[in-house]
Parts: C-alpha cells; sequence; structure tokens
C-alpha cells in the first residue's frame, strides 16, 4: 500500500494520536468540556502540527549539515513556540474570522506534546519532507477525532450520578479508557 | 523555609499527577514496568531540580515578557543533557521510554513548577520544592505502574528483579493484556486519583473534628 494512504490511516486509526500512543492529554483532558471548543482545539493543533512538521524538516536538515544533531529536542521546541507565535500574529491580521475561531488555543499549543511528538517521530521515522507534513496533518486529524469524540462522551458524562470521590477527573479518565478500548479494535486492521 | 510543608505538599496535598493533574502524558504512556516509572520518575526529578535552580537563580535576570521562552529553553538544554546521558549509560531504560525523554521539555509540571515557584522563590527554596514535587511524581507513577504491571503481566518489579522477568505473583496463563495497553492506563490512573481524593476528603474531615473538639 501506499506510504501515504498507510500514514493516514495509522495515525486516524489504529495508531491515534492520543487515545494509543497518549500525546497531548493534558490539553484532551482540559478542553474536552464542549463539542465546540473541543472541535476548534483540534482544528488548531492540526493547523500546527503539519506546520511544524514541515518546520522542523528543514531544521533538521540544518542542524545534520552542521554536525548539532544533539540539539534537536532544543531547537525543535524553540521552532514550535516560535511557530505558534507567527501563526498567531498572521491570523490575527489576515483571517481574523479563523483567529477568533482558533485565538484562544492558539498559545496552549506550545506545550502540547503531540506537536512535540510528532516532530521527534518524523525524524525517528526518517520520513521525507512530503511524508512528514502528511504525518503531521494525520496526527492532527486523528487527536481532533478523538478529541471531539470524546467531548459528546463527556458532556454526558458530566450528568451522571457517581460517588462523590470519582466526579470530575477520575470518571472522565475512566470514559477515556473505554473509549480507548473501542479503538483498541482498530489495532486489528492489517495495512501494513 | 518549611520543609516538612514542603514535603507534604509535594507527596500528598499538591500532588503532581494526582492532585494538580500535570504530566499526564508520561503517567499513561510508559507506566508499564516498575522501571520505567522509576527511571522516568528520576529523570524528571533531576530535570526538576536542575531546572528550578537555574530559573531561581537567574529570576531577577530575565525579562518577564520572554520568561516562558526562556524557561524553556533551559528545560530543554537540561532534558537532552538526560537523554544522552540515558543513552550512554542506561541504554536499556532509553529504549524502552524512547521519545517520552525528550518530551518532558513539554511536561507541564516542569514548567509549571518554573512558573508557579521557582520564579518568585529562593535558589535553595527551589531546589527542594524540585525534590519534593519530584518525589510526588515519582511515587505516584510507582503506584500506577505497580497495579498495571500486576494486573496486566502478572509480575511485580518487571525489568529490575528476578533477571528483569519480575516476580511473578499470578499465574501466566490469568493477566489482562489490556491493563498494560492504553485502556488500562487511563482505567488505573482513574481509580488511583479517585483514591486519592477519597483520601483527602477523609484527612479533611479528620481535621475538621480536631477543631470542633477543640
Amino acid at each position: 500500500m501506499h506510504p501515504i494512504v498507510r500514514i493516514n490511516i495509522s495515525a486516524l486509526l489504529s495508531q491515534n494520536f492520543i487515545l494509543v500512543k497518549f500525546y497531548g492529554i493534558c490539553p484532551f483532558m482540559g478542553v474536552s468540556k464542549k463539542i465546540d471548543t473541543a472541535l476548534g482545539m483540534g482544528m488548531a493543533v492540526t493547523f500546527v502540527m503539519a506546520l511544524a512538521s514541515a518546520a522542523c524538516y528543514l531544521i533538521n536538515l540544518l542542524l545534520i549539515a552542521l554536525g548539532l544533531e544533539y540539539m534537536q529536542t532544543v531547537a525543535f521546541i524553540l521552532v514550535i513556540a516560535a511557530l505558534v507565535q507567527v501563526v498567531e500574529m498572521f491570523l490575527k491580521k489576515f483571517v481574523p474570522a479563523l483567529y477568533k475561531a482558533l485565538g484562544v488555543f492558539l498559545p496552549l499549543i506550545t506545550t502540547n506534546c503531540a506537536v512535540l511528538g510528532v516532530v521527534l517521530v518524523n525524524v525517528q521515522e526518517g520520513y521525507n519532507f512530503l511524508l512528514s507534513v502528511v504525518n503531521g496533518a494525520a496526527g492532527g486529524l486523528g487527536f481532533t477525532l478523538a478529541i471531539v469524540l470524546f467531548a459528546s462522551v463527556r458532556e454526558r458524562v458530566d450528568k451522571t450520578d457517581c460517588p462523590e470521590c470519582f466526579k470530575g477527573f477520575p470518571i472522565a479518565l475512566i470514559a477515556a479508557g473505554l473509549l480507548a478500548l473501542a479503538f483498541m479494535g482498530f489495532s486489528g486492521l492489517k495495512i501494513f | 523555609m518549611d520543609f516538612k510543608k514542603q514535603f507534604k505538599e509535594g507527596l500528598l496535598y499538591k500532588n503532581p499527577v494526582l492532585v494538580q493533574l500535570l504530566g499526564m502524558c508520561s503517567t499513561l504512556a510508559i507506566t508499564t514496568s516498575l522501571f520505567n516509572g522509576i527511571g522516568m520518575g528520576l529523570a524528571v526529578t533531576a530535570i526538576l531540580i536542575c531546572s528550578n535552580v537555574l530559573i531561581s537563580a537567574l529570576r531577577n535576570f530575565i525579562p518577564s515578557q520572554i520568561r516562558i521562552a526562556a524557561y524553556i529553553t533551559i528545560i530543554a538544554g537540561f532534558v537532552t543533557i538526560v537523554d544522552l546521558a540515558l543513552q550512554a549509560f542506561i541504554p536499556a531504560l532509553s529504549a524502552s521510554l524512547g521519545v517520552f525523554i525528550p518530551l518532558i521539555v513539554v511536561n507541564c509540571i516542569v514548567l509549571g513548577r518554573a512558573e508557579a515557584f521557582a520564579s518568585k522563590n529562593t535558589v535553595a527554596a527551589s531546589a527542594v520544592d524540585g525534590l519534593c514535587q519530584g518525589i510526588g511524581y515519582t511515587c505516584a507513577l510507582i503506584i500506577v505502574c505497580v497495579i498495571r504491571e500486576l494486573l496486566g503481566k502478572g509480575t511485580f518489579g518487571g525489568g529490575i528483579l528476578n533477571g528483569g522477568e519480575g516476580i511473578r505473583l499470578i499465574p501466566a496463563q490469568f493477566p489482562a493484556m489490556q491493563m498494560v495497553m492504553p485502556v488500562g492506563g487511563f482505567l488505573v490512573l482513574g481509580f488511583v486519583i479517585a483514591g486519592s481524593q477519597k483520601l483527602m476528603m477523609h484527612l479533611e474531615m479528620k481535621i475538621k473534628k480536631k477543631e470542633e473538639a477543640k
């Protein structure tokens, strides 16, 4: 199967970024109380992940040329932080409608480990430029899928009557566990 | 400086994982054996102490507008040092934790303590804070690890004891594999946090009763 198709399917389902690989749990738990905000966060993350994959691929070429591979972590996180800042300013100036929709989520993305995670995975797997960007975008879509699904589950979970000590975070984690169990079914997809 | 109070807060009342709910990614992802839990806990503790000390020492020199970027750069520097040291000296741990070592950079605990504590307190207090929060994080990881490993593999101390196999407590045909898979992470952490909330409520009740008795 073509590697682009393979990456897309695995990043969305069988290797879902949140529910299987555990990248980006903080926003997954923090911003999943309503479907609208979850969708906004997902779109913002997808956008930044695709851009960061592209930018960090180029930065990595530069680091290799200079023989500074050990600086990867430092360089990547700085690139991501700068990128998020630039995206925020660009959207504010030129696409105010999109900025309004994504605005509050953008600064949170710097410390989202899904973004740094996908960049590090790209380097480890040795993906070329195109595959890196595809992996970033597909990973972001997988993140969006999981967070939107979870938000709709959670809207109902919050209304249930559960023991006092389970209220809030613990019951949300258990709901996420059941969602992860459902996604485990996709690991049977033999596409490799 | 109140060492006892800081220690209690780190371990229980303000435990980074169980109460502040920070650093979830690593707590869920790598807690499949005792070896992983202890290794990750010690790595984060070391980074937390170093970054707290340096950030506290520089707190009067870093302009507040760019402080987050400066903190992240400092943290990333220490994470790189720990990552390379682990690759060189404990390659087994490095292979087993994989990408989650460099991801300590974006672990909210480290940045959270830098912003909430080290940027406002003296070097010594920050070092103690790093140590206490690190111990709290390690303890939470170990609890989750022990439960997941016992239910998922039926062993205790995998990676360290009994030549890496761990001591078998449940016969091999019984353990539920799912508990060492992602599902188990969510479920076990949910129950552990619920347990800690129950404990908190119990302690609060006790304190209230004592005050009323007075």
